[in-house]
This record gives structure tokens, C-alpha cells and sequence, in this order.
């Protein structure tokens, strides 16, 4: 690429990210549409989680903005340059993807190289800059190794090391912890994130799992049937979504009858706000479970059917008055004293809360 | 039991090492016997020196060569790019390579006869008009089945999609992605694709001698009338040539899987 300078020092790594920019894409594949409409903009050095159920096309999208597949319509542009009818090759773009990809026929050493070679690099440099990577994902003593020799973490790790190592204008990826288990997957996003704030490289990372997004992103796009419904930052996905899909996919939420007017909905006799998209009538609220209190009772309308004891936290599942389940989220000790068939009263914290029709979410 | 399924074992053994060598060691015998009384080796010194199998034979070795090469640069790029991008002709393809195995020689020879008449015509151009070497083109067709199935089996053991898109993320043009990443894991595949063309080509007789080309197996059939020591040497010749590529093969195979698994060779 042309603005990119042939030669940068190994400590050159706070070189500002560069924008990315998804204009209007659409893919159909046969009668499907993967892609409907997707816009998105990355910020330079920024890191976005694209969030959503299987099959809503992010790995369709990612795999656009890296040359392997074409759009149908709409287009990709990279540090506002347009990319559409550059070759995967030539788009500078480091990905890692879910399936193990690591080079069978080569060390974990020349895995990393492997890109700057293409490029011309000569042994000397290309060995230093892949040593340099390979310690940056904690891996410096397993270069001579082969990728089968290694743990599927480890060679996640390998392929981010291979992906930073040709220092990329952008860094995509694909699930890359799916295939690993759960104390690994912390561990390993932990560590993406804090490549990636070291390196500054702007990151597009597909997922389907919340924490996983909610955890490492800057900000989180959270998609569905190939459109983005939201982009923010987590706290704000979390707090404020902006439709019942978001609010609905992101956590856990109970779905209370509510009744709006001038702003205000009032759940479980409580007045609280509403959320910009919230319905003028009746609706359903959606209702955090840590908004909720449970207070013994006697003469309330709710009463318990279960409580789950999950450490820390316990989850106590009730029934309303009009049969409605909801589940609350206390501390342990709150819930102590709290046993199934108990009478209770159930409160909401006054946050503001999304109300949505009752005919479009069901039970 | 398992004392009777060792007996068992050994006297199968024995009858199958008696069925395929004891042929082998009479046509030995019989390629070293003198005519007169004696051994000698005038029949093996003949493979090189005879003015009529000599030719035969580097003529059969060039057709093996040039096929191999031909049969490889046709299969291994078009398997590839049906993998990767065309699979909804991955059937098609098989299919077409597995053909020539349910077709008969003679019928090969009666349908292709018309078209050597310019397959001839333009090697003519190159100063190869009357050479043998114009048989690679079919011979590239028949071993296309063992070739295919070989090839195949090796692109189905890596994850050729993923390994291709890393490829390409990383800056590899098509030929990179072909020669540095898909080549060196299909590696065992291409050998024994190799090797089975080259035992197909230097076995070949049907086809050379219907289109009237003197290559080393028409040869060999030629000199069994006249000379037959010498005859029965080049068979044994070829035979243990075929024996060899499979011993190769079946180490170079072995130390590959070594090095991808145990990893400490280089
Ligand atoms: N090569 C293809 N041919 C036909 N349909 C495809 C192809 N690739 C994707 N699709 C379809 O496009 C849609 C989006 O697929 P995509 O792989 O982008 O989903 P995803 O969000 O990555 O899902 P997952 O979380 O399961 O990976 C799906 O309905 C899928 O069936
Ligand atoms: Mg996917």
C-alpha cells in the first residue's frame, strides 16, 4: 500500500489505527440474504465486537472486508480508500479465524514469518520480527515447534502472532476462542485485548457470545438477520438498547407487563422511565434481574418456584400474580432466607426500561 | 487361538511369497542362463546396449517423465480451484477422471486415432512428429483415475479452505497459496499419484501398440520372439523399478509423518 512507509521499527507500534468503514452491504447467497443493508464504522485503532445469533452473517461480513468473499451490492473502505476491487492479498488485513489455520508443514517460527516473507523481508529481520510477536502472545519458547504439537489455545495464539506479525491496517476476527474451553476463552480474550491496545491496530472481533463482546470491546455492534440493530459501548448496550431484539439478546431479562404514559411505565407498581423505542400503551417491560428486589412477604401477589444458588449470586425464579415467570438476581446473602413457595413482593429499581409491544415478543 | 492364528498367518505367508517370487526367480534364472550352458549377464547389459530396447526403454522413461508432469500441473491446480471455488463441480470432475477406467483400451485407441492425426501433425512443428513421446496425451488421460483418487485423499486430510483463506490474508497470491502452502501439505499425495502414473505408463502396452508407437513394454513383446532372456530381463527390470518407487514412496511417507508428528526432524 502506498501511504504504508517500507520500513518501520519494531518499536513503532503506537502508529494510530485507520478507520474502516462497511457501506450498505448486502450478499445473498441463492435465496438468502446474509448480508441486508450493513453499515458499520470502525474508529482508528478501535476495537468492535460484532455480536449476534448464529447465521446473522457476521462471519459473511468479516470475510467481505478481508477480499474472500464479494458483496452484492455496497462497499468497503479502509482509511477512507475504497477497497472493493482490491485482491484479499493486497488488503494488508491480519485475520485469525475459528478453525485452527496454522501452516502444518512449518514451526510455529516460520508460521509467524510466513507473511513477511512474502513481502520480501529477509530471513534475518523476518526471524527478529517474528520473535518479537511470538513474545508478545507469551509463546517465545515454543518457535521451533509444529502446530500439532501444540495446545488449540496456544495455537490461537500463534495465528494472532502470525496475523500482527505483517503489522496489518486491520486486524479481523473470527470466533477465534469458539473452539476452546471456558477458562482458556477468559484467559485468551483477556490477552487479545491487551495486544491489541498495545499494538493500536484497529480490530473488528466476531462473536456469538455476549460476555465474550461486552468484555473486550470498545464498542459493541450487535446484528441481526444481516443488519446491525445497535452499535455502542457496553455499559451503554446494556443499559439503554435501542430495540427489543438488543434488549432481548444482550443479558438476561424478564418481560413484566407494563403500562406507559407521558413517559413513564409503570412495572410491578413502580413509576419508572422508559427507553427512547418504548411503546405508548401497554406493553412488556424488559426487566434486568438485578433490578429486581424479593422481599418476604405474606400478603404478596408473587410467590417463588425455585432458587438457584450460584455462589456469589443467587437467582430466584418467581411466579407473578397473572402467572408471569421472572427471575432475580440477589446476592447470596439476600436470598439466604428465601425458600420455594414462599409469598413475596417483588420490586423494580427505578432504571429506565424498554417496553415493547406484548404481541411481537411472545411469552 | 492365537498360536493357530499365527501358524496361520505364516503359511499364508509363505503361499503368497511362493505365488508372486517364485516367478520373479525363474524369470531371474532364465534372464541370466547362457545359451550354451553357464550364467551370464548379456541379457541385463542388453537394457542399455540393444539397439532396439535401449531406445524402447528411454523412450518409456520420457513418456513416464513428461505424463507425471503434465498429469500433475492439469490435476493439482484444478482439484485445488474445484475445492475452493467451484465445488458444485467437484462430482463433475471426479467423474471425468475416474472415465478412462470404464472405457476400454481399444475403444481409447479407435476414438482418438482421428485426433493424433493432428496431435501429430502439431508436434511436427517441434521436430517431434514420429516420436513416441506424441503417447503422453493419452497416457496423461489414463492415469488421471489412480492419480485423482490419490490427490483426493490427501486434499481431504487438510483443512484446504482455511489453510488457502490464511494464505491469502497473509498476501499470498494464487500460485503462492498453490506452491508454499497447498503443495507442501498434499506432498505425499502428489508422490504416490507420481508413482502410480510412472508404474501405469511403464507397463502400458495395449494403447502403444494399437497406435504403432515402439515403446518399451512393444518392445519387450517384439524381443520375446527372438531373444527371450533378454526380454524377460527388461520386465524385471520394470518390475523391480515399480518396486522401488513403492519402497520410496512408502519411506518417504513414513518420514513425513514423523516430522509433522514428532516435529523434532527438520
Ligand atoms: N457459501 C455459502 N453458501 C450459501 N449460504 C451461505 C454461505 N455462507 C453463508 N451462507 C448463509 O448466510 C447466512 C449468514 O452466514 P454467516 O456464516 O455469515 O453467519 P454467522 O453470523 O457467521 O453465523 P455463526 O455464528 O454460526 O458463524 C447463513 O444463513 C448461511 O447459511
Ligand atoms: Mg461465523
Amino acid at each position: 500500500m502506498s501511504q504504508r512507509p517500507t520500513e518501520r521499527t519494531p518499536s513503532d507500534r503506537s502508529r494510530p489505527g485507520v478507520s474502516v468503514e462497511l457501506t450498505d452491504l448486502t450478499r445473498t447467497y441463492g435465496q438468502v440474504n446474509a448480508l441486508d443493508g450493513l453499515t458499520l464504522r470502525l474508529e482508528p485503532g478501535e476495537l468492535v465486537a460484532l455480536l449476534g445469533p448464529s447465521g446473522c452473517g457476521k462471519t459473511t461480513a468479516l470475510r467481505i472486508l478481508a477480499g474472500l468473499d464479494e458483496a452484492t451490492s455496497g462497499t468497503v473502505a479502509v482509511d477512507g480508500q475504497d477497497l472493493t476491487s482490491v485482491p484479499a492479498n493486497k488488503r494488508d488485513m491480519g485475520m485469525v479465524f475459528q478453525a485452527y489455520s496454522l501452516f502444518p508443514h512449518l514451526t510455529v517460527l516460520d508460521n509467524v514469518a510466513f507473511g513477511l516473507k512474502l513481502r520480501g523481508d529477509d530471513r534475518t529481520n523476518r526471524h527478529l520480527r517474528a520473535a518479537e510477536m511470538l513474545e508478545l502472545v507469551g509463546l517465545s519458547e515454543h518457535s521451533e515447534k509444529y502446530a500439532s504439537q501444540l495446545s488449540g489455545g496456544q495455537q490461537q495464539r500463534v495465528a494472532l502472532a502470525r496475523a500482527l506479525a505483517i503489522r496489518p491496517r486491520v486486524l479481523l476476527l473470527d470466533e477465534p476462542l469458539s473452539a476452546l474451553d471456558a477458562k482458556v476463552r477468559v484467559q485468551l480474550r483477556e490477552e487479545i485485548r491487551r495486544v491489541q491496545l498495545e499494538v493500536g491496530t484497529t480490530t473488528l472481533f466476531v462473536t456469538h457470545d455476549q460476555e465474550e463482546a461486552l468484555a473486550v470491546a470498545d464498542r459493541v455492534g450487535v446484528m441481526s438477520h444481516g443488519r446491525l440493530e445497535q452499535i455502542a459501548a457496553p455499559a451503554e448496550l446494556y443499559a439503554h438498547p435501542a430495540t427489543p431484539f438488543v434488549a432481548e439478546f444482550v443479558g438476561l431479562n424478564n418481560k413484566v407487563p407494563a403500562v406507559v404514559s407521558a413517559g413513564k411505565a409503570e412495572v410491578l407498581g413502580v413509576q419508572v422511565p422508559t427507553l427512547v423505542g418504548s411503546v405508548e400503551d401497554a406493553g412488556l417491560a424488559m426487566v434486568r434481574p438485578e433490578s429486581l428486589s424479593v422481599r418476604a412477604d405474606s400478603e404478596g401477589t408473587a410467590s417463588i418456584t425455585s432458587v438457584a444458588f450460584l455462589g456469589p449470586i443467587s437467582r430466584v425464579h418467581c411466579t407473578l400474580a397473572d402467572q408471569t415467570p421472572v427471575i432475580a438476581q440477589l446476592t447470596s446473602s439476600q436470598a439466604r432466607d428465601l425458600a420455594p413457595g414462599q409469598r413475596v413482593s417483588l420490586e423494580v429499581e427505578p432504571a429506565p426500561v424498554l417496553v415493547v409491544p406484548a404481541a411481537t415478543m411472545g411469552a | 487361538m492365537t498360536r493357530r492364528t499365527r501358524a496361520l498367518r505364516v503359511v499364508l505367508l509363505v503361499l503368497f511369497g511362493i505365488f508372486f517370487l517364485l516367478p520373479i526367480y525363474a524369470s531371474a534364472l532364465f534372464s541370466l542362463r547362457r545359451p550354451g550352458g553357464g550364467h551370464s549377464m548379456a541379457a541385463w547389459t542388453a537394457i542399455v546396449s540393444d539397439d532396439q530396447l535401449y531406445p524402447a526403454v528411454l523412450v518409456s522413461l520420457g513418456l513416464a517423465f513428461v505424463s507425471v508432469v503434465l498429469m500433475l500441473l492439469l490435476l493439482v491446480p484444478t482439484m485445488i480451484w474445484v475445492r475452493l471455488r467451484a465445488p458444485w463441480a467437484r462430482r463433475l470432475v471426479e467423474f471425468l477422471c475416474l472415465l478412462p477406467l470404464t472405457i476400454p483400451a481399444l475403444v481409447i485407441v479407435v476414438g482418438l486415432k482421428g485426433v493424433y492425426a493432428w496431435v501429430t501433425y502439431f508436434l511436427g512443428f517441434i521436430g517431434l512428429g514420429e516420436s513416441a513421446l506424441a503417447l503422453t496425451f493419452i497416457y496423461v488421460v489414463l492415469t488421471l483415475p489412480y492419480a485423482y483418487r490419490a490427490l483426493d485423499t490427501s486434499l481431504s486430510a487438510i483443512d484446504l479452505q482455511t489453510l488457502a483463506e490464511a494464505a491469502r490474508s497473509l498476501g499470498a497470491g494464487w500460485t503462492a497459496t498453490i506452491t508454499r502452502v497447498v503443495v507442501p501439505n498434499i506432498w505425499s499425495g502428489m508422490l504416490s499419484a507420481s508413482f502410480i502414473a510412472i508404474a501405469v505408463v511403464l507397463g502400458e502396452y495395449t494403447i502403444a501398440s494399437l497406435m504403432g508407437y515402439q515403446n518399451l513394454q512393444v518392445v519387450i513383446v517384439l524381443l520375446g520372439k527372438t531373444d527371450g532372456p533378454t526380454s524377460v530381463a527388461a520386465s524385471l527390470a520394470t518390475i523391480l523399478l515399480g518396486f522401488v518407487l513403492l519402497l520410496v514412496l512408502s519411506l518417504a511417507t513414513r518420514g513425513r509423518r514423523r516430522h509433522v508428528v514428532g516435529g523434532a526432524v527438520r
